[in-house]
Parts: structure tokens; sequence; C-alpha cells
């Protein structure tokens, strides 16, 4: 390296180490201390996992190893990449540090390449840059890299733009990004979390090979305890920008010594063990007698209207879901999950088959009829941040069922907000709050809250607690179970994750590209799973032990290699 | 968070419940969104001075000559000729004598007379009263045809999108000058009503909102508490109107202001051409045509309706600036340069 720098003693043979980092954000209100005093170091061909929960300072300390901090952020300490100290240092010389000593894969795919240039354009910008390599020179390279992260026929792919390649591919093509200048040390913040576990799965794979390969560290930022399992050397917690324990992967997840490590890895939801293989018994189906039906579905068929040409998101899928039953539907993204949710709450009209609440066939219903079928459905959504609408407080979001159906008066809805804020264990002082002024895992209470206003004898839950933080998300997986106990409610529940669903349904449909490939109990499904689907997407889940983790990717290694 | 964490329970080892526990002491009283809104644009000062210029503007304009049947504090009507005195030069002088001037005072004719001896100030009074009560009325009608508008294309998208569309883009298209002069032309006429040229131009200048607004639609349907108030069984008037359009607000506002601006100036335009008002009413744009030719010989003639047009149609303007920022902070330049990702090497830490 060229620039000149004091080096020290101690953290020579470190790709990237930090030494007391503070971070403070000057805002409008009180400055805020993101990172408190952290010390940590990577060494080169290593993984240190930086796990922790929103806000607690994680992605800020990488951001500061960039030096991409914005304006208003007040940095000290040191952050050293190789010998150098990144705090401070000049713009230029930083710049011409980055993808050569440090490099960052980023959470997003489908945001991180740029839509309008080729692949080629994209990756031989760096090395041209930087002055590896030129021209026809620099191209080579870039097929090169793209065959070393496993793009199938790069020569001919690399004239292609981001959208022609899968989110997995381009997660692929980001990190080929991240690897051309050879840098020391390579930073993924949340490089999994925007990807489908069988797709996280490969992708991990393939950045456990490359640092073997390049001898690169890596700081791997997460939140997943069981990515943390499967890929770390050494573990990092931060809580509210302290470093509250750091260790082997080990010590840290199979001997958590501070508290919060402890209720961390306790709120992580786990699958009971399965038995991946051939001889279990089969699946039986869910119809048993005596059950009182709430929701019923026969060879449904939904399609989306995509200008004039019809594309089917589901095809001739029967579940029924009966009082006080939790039935859970799982599967990857684009397999139709969330359409039957919607579906089923009346915002997709029925193309083919029957879909009954209640024994009201809904595609019949006249919009009258269907409003009233709809007071006895409550909805929860994914994302807590966009289902409030911001203007309203929170007693008003609360109270909206009871006013759009006419039902109450102005005191008795205020004393059903009440109730339900104490049922979702809320302090009855929000209601005059406003959405904004809520965490997440707040607001998806209050969402939980208004879909029980009017006592619904159904509920639709859609990846409700796919937004939110392990512990957070704990917290509302429990109240959720609470809730249908107090409240025996149907329970239509949509998530992509296979342990949530382990946790809280009775009976499960597994969903891959409109079609449901294996459903019944709980308890065949996913610990006797007979469809080839069901157990890719069971061992491609992580788990946040580190030795049973290592089982669990040889089994995916053989159920890959058997296809 | 310094300030909640002293009152905060120590050693929590959970995100949920510091969460919880931050909501438990959170003792500042709760704002809702308009109440920041109002407390950021009241931190603007360009937008507070020309809201303070434009409320004396309006009084002045209302109070010194009254307003229909109303009499005003000022004495002489814009209507009466009278004998032009001193070259009807303006009386008015604010040089104090000990510095040369011929002291502090109004005087009979403050802005001058005309060259039939009309009193000028009671002249531009009944000029600016017009571009207010214009301004407002078109931003009025035109803010509220198009936000209907736009919220119907927006909501609704297929063929009434393309319907309503379609003939936004016909109204854009036909030149908004000829428009407004054939449709002022036959409002003003009639009556001589200047509140139906205002309805009249407001017809014709709701384009621009229309098409934001449904752009804002068009993002926000797809928002999930749209999705939730629809699975509710709320009425798609509910959803529209109390669910949607409050969202819009920012845009809405923000355009109004625009709008009036732009219906000040058109209004100008109009009477400037002689399509707009019709003498002996009086508007700022027709004193400006009317006495262009005295440029020379009276500048004042054209100073005060012009200067006038200038400062409220900018008042009008800063004020607009002012809500975009309140309403949208990540607008104003100041911020974006301090915020941005790649914008500033990270700083050292202070001294």
């Amino acid at each position: 390296m060229s620039h000149a720098a004091p080096t020290n003693d101690a953290t020579e043979g470190y790709a990237l180490s930090f030494d007391n980092l503070q971070v403070t954000f000057e805002t409008a209100g009180p400055d805020v201390h993101a990172v408190k005093g952290l010390s940590l170091a990577v060494k080169p061909g290593e993984v240190v996992a930086l796990v922790g929960e929103s806000g607690s300072g994680k992605s800020v300390t990488s951001t500061a190893a960039m030096g991409l901090l914005p304006g208003n952020a007040n940095v000290s300490g040191v952050a050293k990449v190789g010998n150098v100290n990144v705090v401070g240092l000049d713009a230029g010389k930083m710049r011409k540090m980055r993808a050569t000593d440090i490099a960052m894969v980023f959470q997003e795919p489908m945001t991180a390449l740029n839509p309008v240039l080729t692949i080629e354009r994209q990756l031989t910008e760096a090395l041209e840059l930087h002055g590896i390599a030129y021209g026809k020179e620099a191209t080579a390279r870039a097929v090169e890299l793209l065959a070393l992260v496993g793009i199938p026929e790069p020569a001919k792919r690399i004239k292609q733009y981001p959208h022609q390649f899968s989110g997995g591919q381009r997660q692929r093509i980001v990190i080929a990004m991240a690897i051309s200048c050879d840098p020391k040390v390579i930073i993924a913040d949340e490089p999994t979390t925007a990807l489908d576990v069988t797709v996280q799965a490969e992708i991990l794979d393939l950045l456990r090979e490359l640092k073997d390969r390049l001898n690169t560290g890596i700081l791997l930022i997460t939140h997943n305890m069981g990515v943390v399992a499967d890929m770390a050397d050494q573990v990092a917690v931060m809580f509210q920008g302290n470093l509250v324990e750091t260790g082997t992967v080990d010590q840290v997840l199979l001997h958590p010594k501070h508290e919060y490590t402890q209720r961390l890895l306790s709120a992580v939801p786990k699958l009971s063990p399965v038995v991946i293989d051939a001889n279990a018994a089969h699946a039986e189906q869910t119809a048993s007698k005596g059950r009182e039906l709430v929701l019923e579905a026969k060879d449904l068929v939904l399609e989306y209207d995509m200008r004039g040409t019809k594309f089917r998101a589901v095809e001739g899928v029967s579940f029924d879901v009966a009082k006080g039953e939790v039935l859970g539907i799982v599967g990857e993204s684009g397999s139709g999950k969330s359409t039957i949710a919607k579906a089923v709450i009346g915002l997709l009209p029925v193309a083919e088959g029957s879909l009954s609440v209640k024994g009201h066939n809904l595609p019949k219903l006249s919009p009258r009829e269907a409003r009233k079928v709809r007071k006895s459905i409550g909805v929860i959504f994914q994302d807590p941040a966009a289902s409030l609408n911001p203007r309203f407080p929170i007693g008003e979001c609360i109270t909206e069922p009871m006013v759009v159906h006419k039902e109450g008066t102005k005191a008795s809805r205020i004393q059903r907000a009440m109730e339900l804020l104490d049922a979702v264990k809320l302090p009855r002082s929000v209601v005059n709050r406003y959405p904004h002024e809520l965490s997440g895992g707040q607001r998806q209470r209050v969402c939980i809250a208004r879909a029980l206003t009017m006592n619904p004898e159904l509920l639709i839950a859609d990846e409700p607690t796919s937004a939110l933080d392990v512990s957070v998300q704990a917290v509302v997986l429990e109240m959720l179970q609470d809730l249908q106990r107090d409240f025996n409610f149907a329970c239509l529940f949509v998530s992509h994750d296979l342990a949530v669903v382990d946790m809280l349904a009775d009976y499960v449909v597994v969903m891959q590209s409109g079609r449901a490939v294996e459903q019944g109990k709980v308890k065949t499904v996913l610990h006797a799973p007979q469809h080839d689907y069901t157990r890719r997407l069971l061992a491609a889940a992580p788990v946040p032990d580190p030795h049973e983790q290592a089982v669990r990717r040889e089994a995916w290694r053989t159920l890959n290699a058997t296809k | 968070m310094s300030n909640t964490n002293k009152k905060m329970p120590k050693n929590l080892t959970s995100i949920a419940e510091v969460e919880d526990a931050k909501l438990a002491v959170a003792s500042e009283t709760s704002k809702s969104q308009s109440r920041i809104v109002l407390e950021r644009f009241l931190h603007h000062k360009p937008a507070m001075i020309s809201a303070i210029i434009l409320v004396l503007i309006t009084l002045l304009a209302f109070t010194s000559i009254g307003y229909g049947p109303i009499p005003g504090w000022w004495k002489q009507s814009y209507l009466d000729a009278g004998a032009v005195v001193n070259g009807g030069k303006p009386t008015m002088s604010l040089l104090p004598t000990w510095l040369g001037g011929s002291g502090i005072q109004i005087g009979e004719h403050p802005f001058g007379q005309d060259s039939i001896g009309k009193d000028y100030f009671a002249l531009v009074m009944n000029g600016t009263q017009k571009s207010i009560i214009i301004g407002v009325v078109v931003g009025l009608v035109a803010t509220v045809i198009g936000a209907i508008i736009g919220a119907l294309a927006g909501y609704f998208r297929g063929w009434v999108d393309e319907a309503l569309m379609r003939i936004t883009d016909l109204f854009i298209v036909i030149p908004l000058l000829v428009l407004a002069a054939v449709l002022g032309q036959i409002a003003g006429r009639g009556s001589s009503s200047i509140i139906l040229l205002a309805v009249a131009l407001g017809l014709v200048t709701w384009t621009g909102l229309a098409r934001l607004v449904r752009g804002e639609i068009l993002s926000l349907r797809e928002r999930e508490y749209v999705s939730a108030a629809q699975a509710m069984g709320s009425k798609t008037s509910r959803v529209i109107f109390k669910h949607l359009l409050p969202n819009t607000i920012g845009v809405i506002v923000v355009n109004a202001t625009f709008a009036i601006a732009g219906a000040i100036l058109l209004e100008s335009s109009l009477s400037f051409l002689g399509f707009g008002v019709q003498p002996p009413e009086s508007s700022l744009g027709l004193l400006i045509s009317q006495y262009q030719n005295a440029f020379t010989t009276r500048p004042w003639l054209f100073w005060w309706p012009g200067m006038t047009i200038v400062a409220i149609a900018l008042s009008v303007n800063f004020l607009g600036d002012g809500l975009r920022d309140a309403f949208d902070p990540r607008h104003s330049g100041k911020r974006r340069r301090r915020a941005g990702l790649f914008a500033m090497p990270t700083r050292k830490e202070k001294p």
C-alpha cells in the first residue's frame, strides 16, 4: 500500500480493527450516541459476525470503516483497515482504499446494482478506477469474477442488465464486485436478509468458499443467529451502541455470558428436530370430523391481470381452517402465499374455485353482503410502518372498524380501544399518540389490537413479524398465541419462516410457485417432510447452533447433490 | 434519547423492554404530524416574514377603501376624478427633514394621481383587492378540482384514469392565456363580477395539481393501511377522503400557494391585455397597461402597481417554499447538503 501510516504492532496482521470507536450523530434534538467505545478485530480469512438488533449501532460501525457516514456524524477512536486509520482520513485517500482494501456487500441486491448499466460496465468500473485492468483485460477479469461467484455462462451473461438476473444471482454479482480488487476485508451488511432461505444457503456457501480461497477477512453484520452459526468464527454482540459480548462462535452461541445475549438467543424461534427421512409416515390430510369450519378454499385459482395477460399466482389450492385453529402457509417469495391472504380479505377477486368464510362463498356475494362477512375478518399486515394511517391517532386507528361498520357510541368505542390496548399490553395513554411516536413492535401490537376490534372469527396475519427484531418478534408471537387462546379465533398465518410456523400453527400448507406441494399437520409436514421442496426448505433454514448447523449444512449439500 | 435515558430503568436486556420503557417514561406531549409541520413552518423565517407582509397588504387593501358597501378609512374614492395637483406627483414622503427630505407625511395623494385626477392610492388598493380575491378564489377552485380529479384517477386507475388524464391533457395543450382570455371575456363582460372571472380561471388552471395528486395517490394506495381500510370493509369514498387525500395534504397545500401566485400573475397579464377586469373597476395589471406610456414622465403610475404585484407574488411563493420545507424537510436545500451519504467527508471530533 502506498499511503504512509504509523504502524502499530498490536494491530499488525489484522485486516480490520476498531479501537474505542465512538460515533455520535448531531440531530435536531439531543445528540445520538450510536456507538459507544467499540473495540474489535478481524483477521484475514476469518469471519467476524457483528450481531445486534435495530438501533444497536452495528451498521454505523461498518459505515464508519468505509468512511461513508453522513456529515452530521462525529467519529472518534481508531478504525484501521490494514494499517491505515480511516477515522478522519482525507476523502481522496479514503476513496482510493475503497474496493482495493475494503469492500462492501449490501443488503438489497435489487438496489445495489445500477439498472441502466450492463453487468460488464459495473464490474469493470472498479477495476479501471483503481488502475488494475483496462479494456479487454478488465472484461476478461470480470468474466473470471463472474465464473468465480458461480454465474453460468459468464462470457455471455456479462452483457446483460441487472433485471435479467434472479435475486440470488444479483447478490452473487454484488459479491463479485466486492472481491474484484482483492480487498483485505469485506463488510457484508445483512447480505442474505432480502433473500429466500434456499438462496441464502447458497450465498453463504459462496461467501465461505471465497473467504477461504482469497484469504479475505469478512465482517458479517446480521441479526440472524442462524447465519452467525453457519458462517462466523468470532461473534461480537452489540446492544444500544455497546459491545456486550465477544468470543468464538461456540462460546457466544452455546454458552452466552451476558444476559442480553442469553435472551436474544432464547427469543430465536427454533424448529424442533427434523427427520429428513424418506420412510417417514405419510402426511395425513386435514379433514377430520367435528370441526367448525371458518374458512374453506376448494381448488382456489387466483390470477393477476398484467395489462391484459393473466398471470396465475395460485393454482388449485384447497385448505380449511376451523375455529380455534391456526393454519400456516409457508413458501418462498413468489409462491403465492400472500396472494391467498389478499383474496381472503377481498383485495383480489377469485378466478376459479370457491373460497368461503363461514359457509358464504366470497366470489358469489354482493358487495353489501361481502362487507358484512368482512366484519368477522381481522387483518395484520407485514410492515407496521405502513399499515397505520400516519394521520390517525392510535385510538382512532383501533376503533376504525367500529366507525366503518357504524357500531357503538363514542364512549363505547373509546372503552373498546382501552380494553384492546390492555390486551396487547400497551399503556392506555397511547390512544392519543400518533403511529410515528411508537416503535415497530409497538405499532404491530396496535395492528393486532385493530384486527381484534370487531371480535373477528378469522384472523389473517400476513408475515406479521418478518419486519421485526428477534426479541420483539418473540413478544409479538407470544402475544398472538395468548390472544388466540383467549379469543379462540381461526387464524391464517402466512410466513416464510418455518420456525415461526412450527411454533404457532396447527396445520400447514407448503407452497411452491402457486401450488400446494405438501399440506397437513405441522408435526407431520415439518417434522417428517415428504416432498423434496419441503425438505430443501427445512434444510436451508439455519439454526443458531454451530454444531447442529454444520450437520444441517451437510444435509443441505447432499440434498442439493441429489437434485 | 439522552433525556429519556435518565428516567429509564437500567439494565434492560431486550429491545422490546427498552422500547416499552421509553414509551412509559415519554413525558413530552404527543404531537400530531400537522403540529410538527406547523412548528417547522413557524421556524421558517422567509415564510414568516412573507406571511406578515401578505397579511399587512391584505389588511391595508381591504380596510383602506372598504369592500363593497362597507366604507374604509381612506376618504377618497377610486371612482372620483378631481383636479390634478402638482402634476399628480405622490405626496408621500418618508425622508425626515433632518436628512434633507420634506418630513414624514402622507399627504392628500400618497401614491399620486392619475391623468384625470383620480387618487392613485385608492386605485392601487382596489387593484390589490382584486388580485387577492382572484388569487384566493382561483387557488381554492383549482385545488378542489385538481385534488378530486387527481384522487379519482389515481385511486381507480384503468379507464377512469385514462379518461380523466386525457381531459387533463386537453386542458394543458390549449394555450392557457387564450383559453383564459375567452373565458375571462365571457365571465368579465356580463356582470363585471371579479368572482366569476376567478372561477373561470380556476376552471383552467387545475391541471398541474391533478397530475401531482394522481401520482401521490398512485403510490399511497399501495400502502398497507389502505389495504387495511379496504379489508375492514370501508367504503371507497371513506378510503379516498379519510385515508388517501389527507396524506397528500403536503402536495396540495404547497401547490395551492403556487397556484395563487400564478393566478395573480395570470390575472395581471389578462388585464394588461384587456381581457380581464374592465374599467371603471381596476386591477393591478389593468393599471400597468393603462399607464405604460406614462412610464418615462410619471413613473409612479407604473411602479406602485408593479411593485405591489411583485410583493404579493413573491410573498406567496416564499410562503409556498416554507410550507414545502415544513411538510418535507428532506427537500430543503440546507439539510440536503448535510445529510447526503457521499456529500461531505466525515468530520473529525470537535476540539
